[in-house]
């Protein structure tokens, strides 16, 4: 069994675009094996920034030889198509055979394949392999028409056991020669699969991600650093030799607000914060260079130079912009546009006050929303464009607004990932939803229409947040949308329930089915199926509720009123009559869990109907009775989900 | 840093070492341009099929980010020097690393890092990718591979390398505020620049003419344009002014700046006065492609 090693060897590839190239290298590459019938599989795959590596284990050296057998004219076409064939077949008629066939006998030839070598094939296979890798932006080097990657390839290495697998690709042609870190790698060195990862080590280059990361996380513990996942991800893929300092600023700098000191930090530095032991900011941070260490503390001087200049910039802004009260730029928010078929910011404003009004938000709420876009136009918002909202927060809050406006307008953003929480008040929270729901009602009326991957202005995200806002807020607004939005919502309505708050899909369609204004209600609903339907009657019950469906269906008509009682049959009939008015009462006065379990009790009853009654009845007057009886029960009883939606054994 | 290079020596050495890779060492161009990259040198160098390795320092002019020369990092005028290396050379990064090490930058001791950044100029239709060059936590160099300019997919592709020089001998000098900078030993970069940074603070801000400087742009493209219009029907197309017909779009593309410093030009039409300088870049790449054809053929 052979071994195998690749090694991309590129220009600083963005970290972001590294991990998801690096899965689809695995993906093609064990496809490849596989279709060529190589043996083997995918052992690990690693990058950094400048290589993309792929090691597989237990190839076979030759594919095995194979046969396959071709069949030619029929046997009655004679021999001159018997010669024909062979010369198709590269062979003489003798070494023909003869196949029986149930339309008759054919000509037949049984033709051998000499199995390849795995290196071979490996070799004219890799170059499209490697280039078949989507990227988010690609770019050529080479010249015009020249190939695409994220940036230029300038080494590869390509090892099947200790022999070098020939390519080519833009130039460079594969070999056994690695190049270690950017600053003191020195020179290309020769390498082996085993002396691969060791002899990248001793130039500087921690191929392992997680030796990366654990190298972060090990130096940091101890320092109060602020978590910052994806930071520490992005410093993990920036680098190939991670090594933290710890730097520290000037604490006048602390009377800046922590956000805008953090962002300054982390967005434009990539330094984690770092807090004091009562949890306030420390002046202090934490970078990650990519080098060994700064013993004479160069990087950590030079560090702490380029931070200062950055606070310097941050707090003449925020002098700057606090000069003038929120308020006022109101006016200004007329030449900011929100969308070009949608008009200015200031029109939003507008609208999105109305709406919060509509949706009962009270004047602290309604001021929030007058306020919301005003940061729009400050210098910070404009230099750090991610802190929009926080920054109008921070502003009205140094001006002097009470703090259920300052927070509303500081949380109108939320949720902005499903991780982070929605708006802490009442009054954040109608506000955000007034705004994300006229994002989305405009955008909607001018068929801006999310498709496919394209969705500019990020409506999912706005549906997912005015979903989330509804789900676990405390507004008691319902849902209230027609339309193309209405269906937009409703998927984001069953993502959220089912992704993120892992209910079955088959139970979110069937509570869904039975409405979905009321997003609380729709909750309580899911959890109370889900609670009652591990309980014995339950599946039968809703196998029963679909069959009841099935026959109204069938039946082609939809009765109206309730059922007769004179017309009942004696016996389960009017057991099942008798059992629906008693469930009905009992459901009606519950809670929901309660509900259901009062009408899994149904199930004796509905098993003997089933069982013993005839419903197609030859009178058509009980047949009409009877499906009258099915109907209403099944139109009561599916208030609080639809139980044919419910996939059971059965069905 | 006693031992740092003044301003001019590490402007000498950074030239001198290019000078040694084969460059043109080139003079600033003298049209005002918002960056390097406008400079015929690189905006019309880049097309067509023919080499070119050139480097100069150029002046460049962002009406927008004067302040008065009370800040100590930004500049309405900086200093850029320009790299382009056309086709870009395999070994292009380390020949970069080496320049650094060329002016005192000892790489085993500083952290180097190349994070992604891309370039566009709506304006001159130009896009790239590529990085700034972080050298201890501080942007010293935008680093581009030239995918287009002036709209066109380039033949080959050039490796486009600026050096902000301000804040890269700020750094080396271990200054806070580059009106500190030792331009010459006895001159420091305030003696040479402060009185412009005012002064044209001053005019770009708050005195500048927006009506006279309306007309300046409106004049400029209307040049701009008629002598585009004129290629066509010129019989001897290699005395044909492309390069004048440039100096004019790059005149609206300063006044642009001047006009958008000044509030001149409101949010909903800015994309549109872009639109009109781009499409007058464009039109020049096209005739410089043209006409550089008809050489070849």
């Amino acid at each position: 069994m052979s071994r195998f090693l690749l090694e991309i060897g590129c220009e600083e590839i963005p970290d972001w675009m590294i991990v998801p190239a690096l899965n689809q290298l695995q993906d093609h590459f064990q496809t490849l094996l596989d279709q060529n019938g190589l043996g083997g599989k995918v052992t690990r795959v690693e990058a950094t920034p400048r290589r993309l590596v792929l090691w597989a284990d237990e190839l076979v050296e030759r594919q095995a030889d194979s046969e396959e057998l071709l069949l030619g004219p029929p046997k009655s076409a004679g021999a001159g198509a018997a010669g024909g064939f062979a010369r198709k077949m590269g062979t003489t008629p003798d070494a023909l055979g003869v196949h029986s066939t149930a339309k008759g006998e054919y000509f037949s030839f049984l033709k051998k394949q000499k199995g390849r070598e795995a290196a071979e094939i490996l070799g004219s296979a890799l170059p499209d392999l490697v280039l078949k890798i989507q990227w988010p932006k690609t770019m050529y080097w080479t010249g015009k028409n020249g190939v695409r990657f994220i940036r230029p390839i300038r080494w590869l290495v390509a090892l099947f056991d200790d022999r070098v697998v020939h390519f080519e690709i833009a130039g460079v042609s594969s070999g056994s020669f690695t190049f270690g870190h950017r600053s003191f790698g020195g020179d290309p060195v020769p390498v082996t699969i085993e002396t691969f990862e060791q002899r990248l080590e001793d130039r500087g280059v921690v191929v392992s991600a997680a030796r990366r990361r654990k190298r972060i996380e090990t130096a940091i513990a101890g320092w109060g650093v602020q978590p910052d996942a994806a930071l520490l991800e992005t410093l993990v893929y920036i680098t190939e030799l991670p090594t933290p300092i710890l730097g520290s600023f000037d604490p006048e700098y602390l009377r800046l607000p922590r956000e805008v000191l953090s962002m300054v930090m982390r967005h434009h530095q990539k330094y984690f914060s770092v807090e004091d032991e009562g949890g306030g900011l420390a002046p202090k941070f934490a970078a990650v260079m990519n080098a060994a260490g700064d013993p004479d503390g160069l990087v950590r001087h030079g560090n702490e130079r380029v931070l200062r200049a950055r606070f310097n910039d941050a707090s003449f802004f925020w002098e700057h912009d606090l000069a003038r009260r929120l308020e006022d730029r109101l006016e200004d928010l007329k030449s900011v546009t929100f969308q070009a078929k949608l008009g200015s910011y200031y029109d939003k404003t507008q609208r999105v006050v109305r709406l919060t009004r509509e949706l009962g938000g009270d004047e602290h709420a309604q001021r929030a929303a007058l306020l919301s876009k005003c940061d729009l136009t400050t210098d910070m918002v404009k230099e750090f464009t991610d802190l929009q909202g926080v920054v109008g927060g921070l502003y009205a809050r140094a001006q002097g607004e009470p703090e259920v406006v300052w927070r509303a307008v500081y949380e109108h953003y939320r949720p902005v990932s499903m991780e982070q929480a929605i708006p802490s008040t009442a009054q954040g929270q109608v506000m955000a939803l007034a705004d994300k729901l006229d994002t989305l009602r405009e955008c909607f009326r001018v068929g801006l229409i999310p498709s496919g991957s394209k969705d500019p202005f990020a409506l999912r995200r706005a549906a997912q947040g005015v979903v989330r806002i509804l789900a676990e807020g405390s507004l008691g607004v319902a849902l209230q949308e027609s339309g193309p939005l209405r269906d937009f919502l409703a998927d984001r309505v069953k993502y959220y329930f089912r992704e993120v708050r892992g209910y079955k899909y088959d139970e979110v369609n069937a509570v869904l089915a039975a409405g979905w204004q009321d997003l609380p209600d729709v909750e309580k609903r899911l959890a109370a199926l889900r609670e009652v339907r591990p309980t014995e009657n339950f599946e039968p019950l809703a196998a029963s509720f679909k069959r009841i469906q099935n026959i109204l269906r069938q039946a082609g008509i939809s009765p109206a009123g309730s059922a007769d009682p004179a017309l009942l049959e004696s016996g389960p009939e009017t057991e099942l009559a008798g059992e629906f008015e008693r469930v009905k009462a009992d459901a009606r006065k519950s809670d929901y869990p309660q509900a259901l379990r009062a009408i899994a009790s149904l199930r004796p009853a509905i098993d003997l109907f089933f069982d013993k009654v005839l419903v197609n009845a030859p009178d058509p007057r009980v047949r009409t009775n009877r499906l009258t009886l099915l109907s209403n029960l099944l139109t009561e009883f599916s208030t609080i989900a639809d139980f044919s939606e419910i996939v059971t054994d059965k069905a | 840093m006693s031992d740092a290079h003044s301003f001019q020596q590490t402007l000498f050495r950074l030239k001198a070492y290019w000078d040694r890779k084969g460059c043109i060492i080139q003079e600033p161009y003298d049209v005002e341009v918002g960056a390097g990259t406008m400079c015929p040198e690189t905006f019309l160098r880049v097309l067509g099929p023919a080499p070119y390795r050139v480097a100069y320092v150029q002046p460049s002019r962002r009406p927008a980010d004067g302040r008065y020369g009370e800040n100590p990092n930004r500049l309405y005028k900086h200093q850029q020097l320009q790299v382009i290396l056309k086709p870009s050379p395999a070994d292009i990064i380390d020949q970069y690393l080496g320049s650094l090490s060329e002016i005192g930058i000892d790489l085993s001791k500083h952290d180097i890092k190349f994070e992604e950044d891309n370039w566009e100029s709506p304006t001159l239709g130009a896009w790239g990718v590529g990085w700034q060059v972080m050298l201890d936590g501080l942007e010293i160099t935008q680093f581009t591979y030239f995918q287009q300019c002036g709209g066109v997919d380039l033949e080959l592709v050039p490796a486009e390398i600026t050096y902000g020089l301000e804040r890269l001998v700020a750094f080396l000098q271990g200054v806070e505020s580059v009106y500190d900078i030792v331009w010459t030993p006895g001159f420091r970069y305030g003696d040479v620049r402060l009185k412009d940074e005012r002064q044209f603070s001053v005019y770009n801000f708050e005195m500048a003419d927006v009506t006279a400087l309306w007309k300046l742009f409106e004049l400029h493209e209307a040049e701009a344009r008629r002598l585009i219009d004129c290629y066509e029907d010129y019989p001897d197309k290699q005395r044909f002014p492309v390069l004048p017909a440039y100096d004019q779009v790059l005149k609206c593309s300063h006044l642009f700046n001047l006009l958008d410093s000044r509030g001149a030009i409101r949010v909903t039409e800015r994309v549109a006065v872009i639109a009109r300088v781009r499409k007058l870049a464009v039109g020049v790449a096209h005739l410089w492609i043209d006409q550089n054809a008809e050489v070849a053929a």
